[in-house]
């Protein structure tokens, strides 16, 4: 009997862990705008949720609490990962039970696809936060993104590789959806300019050693190696077998994008991280006043021990770019003005300049091309090139 | 020929890895007939134990390496005595269930102190690099994982085959009732042996974070790994198991050297093969 009791307590406690506690709260008073935010807040991308809440804080307490003057409620939902199924759950009991305005964060691209259906249906407003798939905003007309697609960031640092004479480029992606498109965004505008790629090679995720994969790079001499993992594990590990295998030391070149030194997880990455040259929206060490503050609000409120990484940042502008929506629409939250006032609002972000595209409603950018570097001690990605709005290439004409 | 050579000391030097985490569970499935699929987070809880002392407490790194077996091996012992000995005479579904509970359950609990990123871990820089020794690159870490795999697997040999406590063991292996009979205390010797190879594993788990990485995701992670190890292996089997897993981490390195394309899933398909040849395993005992 103990026995049995036990294991029905290990096994709520599991369960718990892969479904995560859904916070149900009870509907405030009717000015008050509800935002469902969909995130994992549990399980190893615990902390892409904790990036969300952090940068929608931060815009909130900027502005006294309050979105286009009324007051805010939150409701969050956990997906602890790439799991549309839930997601689109979460979506239905967000419009049905807790009557949300609006629908965002959504850090997996399968579960952006399904919460956009939902949000099709209901007409809610969604603004994704971080899902890359390029497709996500011509699936549903009431997704606006305020991230990045995978797409986007790939494609200029093939063009900067070729401007500073690259000519030969070996390909290593993870193999899922996003190391796919960041390979062919990669190759196609790598090719077009004439470079030529010589080997492309799709690693499983999960991988755990890539040494034989590095080792092969440097038997066959490229003269530059691009990378695509998720940000995490996958970056550190392929890293020090780079290093390790002394790469480096053989003339092969390295470059990546920015998921390879994402600021939050940079510190753990270490020292075998200094000097890759990498390209993205954003970084932690971008030299703008509105950055400065940026960051500091942030370890004010919530310390140093996380970094604001880009996802802060486009929770941060994901709530910006309601505002400015709804300061548009003059407090209509309806979800065909909404989406109208969207199109075509542009801000000074953290990250620089950033516009919501009219035609696709997708985020246009300056995309930076950034190196490691160790500043006061800390190793960040210091921005030295880059390329001015920056559409999502796979939806421009062909 | 010499990328050859460079491929299978990568390979073996995995291989030797694989061995140390799996050779406890090797020892729990095919000695005690339990199956403890919370191996893993033994392994987990001696790399955790590693980073900790090294960060928090400045240990150096190689003073780490024993302090994660014997700290592992003695919680292992409190787990045994108070929840595994109670599941003993359930059945295997029983033990899966309790066992994956308890993963969870260390996940959850690692996630909660550490947070569930990945943890930081710099080597001593004698240990960083690669020596060129006869023309070819041999990555120094890889050859002392090597050095340790080999000390250890001389050490569990000769401790089953020359010992008095390896005697015991072998005997309550192969007749527990006989065993008891003769006044060996079978229940205290699967103790000590359950503990030894959880200590193992986390021994593992700390010389693995360099290559593995370490997040709280790592016993589930890694589980199919080990699961692959001890059966192409045999269960009970020091020999077998090492031999998987030389033979896991030599064909998964050339099937990702070679064949980058497909390389990851070789392993699968060489057990697949192996376990139609012989599947009780290559030097199983018993079914």
């Amino acid at each position: 009997m103990v026995i049995k009791s036990k294991l029905a307590m290990a096994l709520a406690c599991a369960s718990a862990v892969g479904f995560g506690a859904a916070s149900v709260t009870a509907h405030a008073a009717d000015d008050t705008l509800r935002i469902g935010v969909i995130a994992s807040y549990s399980g190893p991308y615990a902390d892409y949720g904790k990036q969300f809440d952090n940068g929608i804080a931060i815009w909130l307490k900027e502005h006294g609490g309050k979105l286009a003057g009324r007051k805010v409620e939150i409701i969050k939902k956990d997906t602890a990962g790439a799991a549309p199924d839930l997601a689109k759950r979460f979506a239905q009991e967000l419009v049905v039970r807790n009557k949300v305005n609006f629908l965002a964060g959504i850090d997996f691209s399968p579960n952006a696809y399904a919460v956009g259906a939902v949000a099709a249906e209901a007409k809610i407003p969604t603004i994704v936060m971080n899902a890359a798939s390029s497709a996500i905003t011509t699936r549903s007309p009431y997704v606006a993104r305020t991230s990045f697609t995978v797409q986007q960031v790939s494609a200029p640092m093939a063009q900067w590789a070729l401007k500073n004479g690259i000519k030969e480029v070996y390909t290593v992606v993870a193999d899922y959806a996003s190391g796919v498109d960041a390979e062919s965004a990669f190759k196609k505008a790598f090719t077009a300019g004439g470079g030529k790629i010589v080997n492309s090679v799709r690693t499983p995720m999960n991988n755990p050693d890539f040494s034989a994969y590095v080792q092969r790079i440097k038997d066959d001499k490229p003269q530059a190696v691009f990378i695509f993992f998720p940000s995490g594990v996958q970056p550190p590990a392929f890293l020090k077998a780079f290093k390790e295998r002394g790469l480096e030391e053989a003339g092969i070149k390295l470059i990546a994008t920015g998921e390879a030194t994402d600021d939050s997880y940079l510190d753990a990455t270490g020292d075998v991280a200094l000097g890759l040259v990498t390209s993205h929206h954003y970084s932690y060490a971008h030299a703008s006043p509105k950055n400065q503050k940026f960051i500091k609000d942030f370890s004010t409120q919530f310390g140093d021990k996380l970094r604001p990484s880009y996802f802060a940042v486009a929770a941060y502008d994901g709530m910006a770019a309601l505002d400015a929506a709804l300061a548009k629409t003059k407090g209509d939250v309806n979800g065909d003005k909404v989406m109208e006032a969207l199109k075509g609002v542009s801000f000074e972000s953290p990250r620089g300049p950033i516009a919501i595209d009219p035609a696709t409603r997708d985020i246009v950018q300056t995309v930076y091309i950034r190196r490691v570097e160790k500043v006061n001690g800390k190793l960040v990605n210091v921005e030295f090139d880059q390329f001015e709005k920056v559409k999502d290439p796979e939806k421009e004409a062909p | 020929m010499s990328v050859g050579l460079g491929i299978l000391f990568d390979g073996l030097a995995y291989g030797m890895l694989l061995f140390l985490i799996s050779i406890g569970l090797s020892v729990t499935m095919g000695l005690m007939g339990f199956v403890n699929l919370a191996h893993g987070a033994f392994a987990m809880f001696g790399g955790y134990l590693a980073t900790v002392l090294m960060q928090q407490a400045g240990w150096p790194f190689l003073a780490t390496l024993p302090a994660a077996f014997v700290v592992v091996a003695l919680a292992s012992v409190l787990v045994e005595r108070v929840l595994y000995r109670r599941l003993y005479r359930r059945g295997p579904l029983d033990q899966v269930l309790f066992t994956i509970g308890l993963t969870f359950m260390a996940v959850a609990g690692i996630t909660w102190i550490f947070g569930p990123s990945q943890q930081p871990v710099v080597l001593p820089d004698f240990l960083q690099g690669q020596t060129r020794v006869m023309g070819l690159d041999f990555g120094i870490y890889r050859l002392f994982l090597i050095a340790v795999g080999v000390a250890v697997t001389a050490a569990v040999v000769l401790g089953i085959e020359r010992t008095r406590f390896g005697a015991m063991v072998r005997a309550a292996v192969d007749n527990p009732i006989m065993a008891t009979g003769l006044g060996i205390n079978v229940g205290g010797v699967f103790a000590v042996a359950f503990a030894l190879g959880s200590g193992l594993a986390g021994l593992g788990g700390a010389l693995g974070i360099q290559i593995l990485g370490l997040d709280p995701s790592f016993p589930l992670k890694y589980l199919v790994f080990f699961l692959i190890v001890v059966s192409v292996g045999g269960l009970g089997s020091v020999s077998g198991t090492l031999l998987a897993a030389c033979l896991v981490g030599v064909f998964d390195v050339f099937g990702k050297y070679y064949l980058p394309q497909v390389g990851a899933f070789i392993i699968y398909a060489v057990m697949v093969g192996l376990l139609m040849w012989r599947p009780n395993g290559l030097l199983g005992k018993r079914a």
